[in-house]
């Protein structure tokens, strides 16, 4: 096979490192149109005038939802459609987002959408769902999370979460009246954080973490 | 969006347009240095590669997808331009329930010249909607019970909202009221069940009684005089040591067991003498609730659904202990 000296789309097809090149920048800019602007839009890094940190206890309990994969069934994202918001409440808007890491709002919905089920049900509820769901909906599909009411929490890192979270959302916290950053979380609530959740089981968390969601938007 | 940022968009985009026409410009002309048809010198496992100029539908709905890119950031805009449509799908920047009505009314207003998907959508349903729910509402709960299609909607609502604590059929589950009976913890009257929607309900809370009673022993004695009660046999022995005892329940339950709706008080203690068991009328369950307390929650509707939704699922509780 000898080369054409002509044909200079041979350079390419021959060359895997420029070809390489050639396919990150044509693929990269739909991301540098579409998604670095909004890391500098106001509405995507100001929270909603009454977004909270979670609590200690509630910070746990989102981690548990992390940790059971909760959000592969469930998602924490209200559509602007009719049909979302009757059933769901008001969309989902980036502000009440902004101090999540990482997001969970999911992609895929088994379950229902669990951006505003805070308040809907009573903590009775929520455990007897947990410990079975089918007790109190008969055709539902979710496993039973039994576990979950006899792990203790042991609050070993619990506060270095919060100081964490502290680092994360630092350029996003609420402001002041003279415009100077709140910290998430006061020195006493990290160092506390142990003691809040001391005796508290992941059942405990994460009803307090679910009950917490879609309050903010007041 | 900042001007930096606004013609980083414009810039790319436009560019990017520009680009894909030129590729496609390109790709077209023979460059190869081969006649068109020829061999390209390749030739692998006998299959040869010839230089076939790209297919003409192809080319062509390629040009058609990067003129249609115009006509589409015409109409959407692109960056901070809103386009001729001054389309939207929501208002995202809002900060607070009232930025969102401000917002909501502000674009609805034609001279906005901005057109919010949603609150198009929503203006529609409440235009279609709006009125029959306003009809409803200016009726009494009493009549619309003894209306089909208002129960019709009640109904549709209760199981989108009320089901998954209170079951489909309303009649309820282990903890979870059934409101099909005519056994009431808050009240059955059309405005208490309106009230106990609206803002839900807190029962005062049963405490763990292990301790209070005298132990496990205690616990078996008052079960006994409890289940005794509702007229199902007992060992005689040990409701009577349980009756002795009753004393410290009667402060919720009344000195009858009749519960705290008897005595007119919203504090959700159940009547403990009508064989109706909110937590399980077994014995294990009976000792179960005394020994570890009980606390039902009805969470509060008003905020969620509005008074006018709410009017309507009262009707429709209302309705179903009504022959």
């Amino acid at each position: 096979m000898q080369s054409n000296p002509q044909n200079k789309h041979e350079k390419v097809e021959k060359n895997v490192g420029l070809f390489f090149l050639f396919t990150v920048f044509a693929i990269s800019i739909g991301g540098l149109v579409e998604i670095t602007p909004l890391f500098f839009q106001k509405e995507l890094s100001q929270p909603v005038d009454n977004l909270k940190p979670y609590t200690a206890l509630q910070m746990e309990g989102r981690d548990i939802y992390i940790r059971e994969g909760c959000s592969n069934c469930h998602s924490q994202m209200i559509r602007p459609f009719r049909a979302e918001t009757e059933r769901y409440g008001h969309y989902s808007v980036a502000g009440e987002h902004v101090w999540e890491h990482p997001f969970l709002w999911g992609s895929k919905r088994t379950g229902p959408d669990l951006a505003r089920v805070g308040g809907r049900y009573s903590d009775d509820w929520h455990i007897a769902h947990l410990l079975d769901p089918r007790s109190v909906v008969p055709e539902s599909n979710m496993p039973a999370f039994k576990w979950l009411a006899e792990n203790q929490l042991n609050g070993e890192i619990t506060g270095k979460k919060l100081e964490t979270f502290n680092w994360l959302t630092r350029n996003r916290s609420h402001k002041d009246e003279n415009g100077n950053a709140i910290p998430l979380y006061t020195q006493a609530e990290i160092d506390g954080a142990k003691d809040a959740v001391k005796g508290k089981t992941e059942m405990d968390a994460l009803v307090a973490y679910l009950q917490s969601l879609g309050h903010a938007l007041k | 969006m900042s001007s930096f940022w606004n013609i980083w968009v414009w810039v790319l985009t436009l560019g990017s347009l520009v680009g894909c026409f030129l590729l496609l410009r390109w790709c077209l002309k023979n460059f190869a240095g081969v006649e068109e048809g020829e061999s390209m010198g390749h030739s692998f496992d006998g299959i040869e590669e010839l230089n076939n100029p790209l297919p003409k539908w192809w080319s062509t709905f390629f040009l058609l997808t990067i003129i249609w890119a115009f006509g589409y950031i015409a109409m959407y805009g692109l960056g901070a331009w809103t386009g001729l449509l001054g389309w939207k799908s929501s208002n995202q920047g809002i900060l607070n329930l009232a930025e969102s009505k401000a917002k909501t009314l502000e674009y609805l207003n034609k001279d906005s010249g901005v057109l919010v998907q949603y609150d198009r959508e929503i203006a529609q349903a409440d235009a279609k909607y709006g009125p029959i729910f306003e009809a409803y509402a200016a009726r009494s709960i009493e009549d619309l019970a003894t209306d089909a299609e208002a129960l019709k909607v009640g109904q549709r609502l209760f199981i989108q909202n009320c089901s998954q604590c209170h079951g489909s059929d309303a009649r309820g589950t282990t903890g979870f009221p059934n409101l099909a009976d005519k056994d009431w913890l808050y009240g059955g009257t059309p405005e208490q069940i309106k009230e106990t929607i609206m803002h839900g309900r807190k029962a005062v809370g049963m405490m763990a009684w292990a301790g209070a009673v005298g132990g496990e022993q205690g616990v078996k004695e008052v079960a006994a005089y409890v289940i005794s009660l509702s007229g199902r046999s007992v060992n005689a022995d040990l409701a009577k040591a349980g009756k002795a005892k009753f004393a410290i329940c009667a402060g919720c339950h009344g000195s009858e067991g009749q519960g705290s709706l008897a005595l007119g008080l919203p504090m959700g203690a159940p009547n403990l003498s009508d064989n109706t068991w909110l937590y399980g009328g077994s014995q294990r369950a009976i000792e179960e609730s005394i020994r570890n307390g009980r606390a039902g929650v009805m969470p509060a509707w008003q905020n969620i659904l509005g008074e006018e939704k709410v009017h309507v699922i009262s009707a429709y509780v209302y309705s179903l202990s009504q022959d």
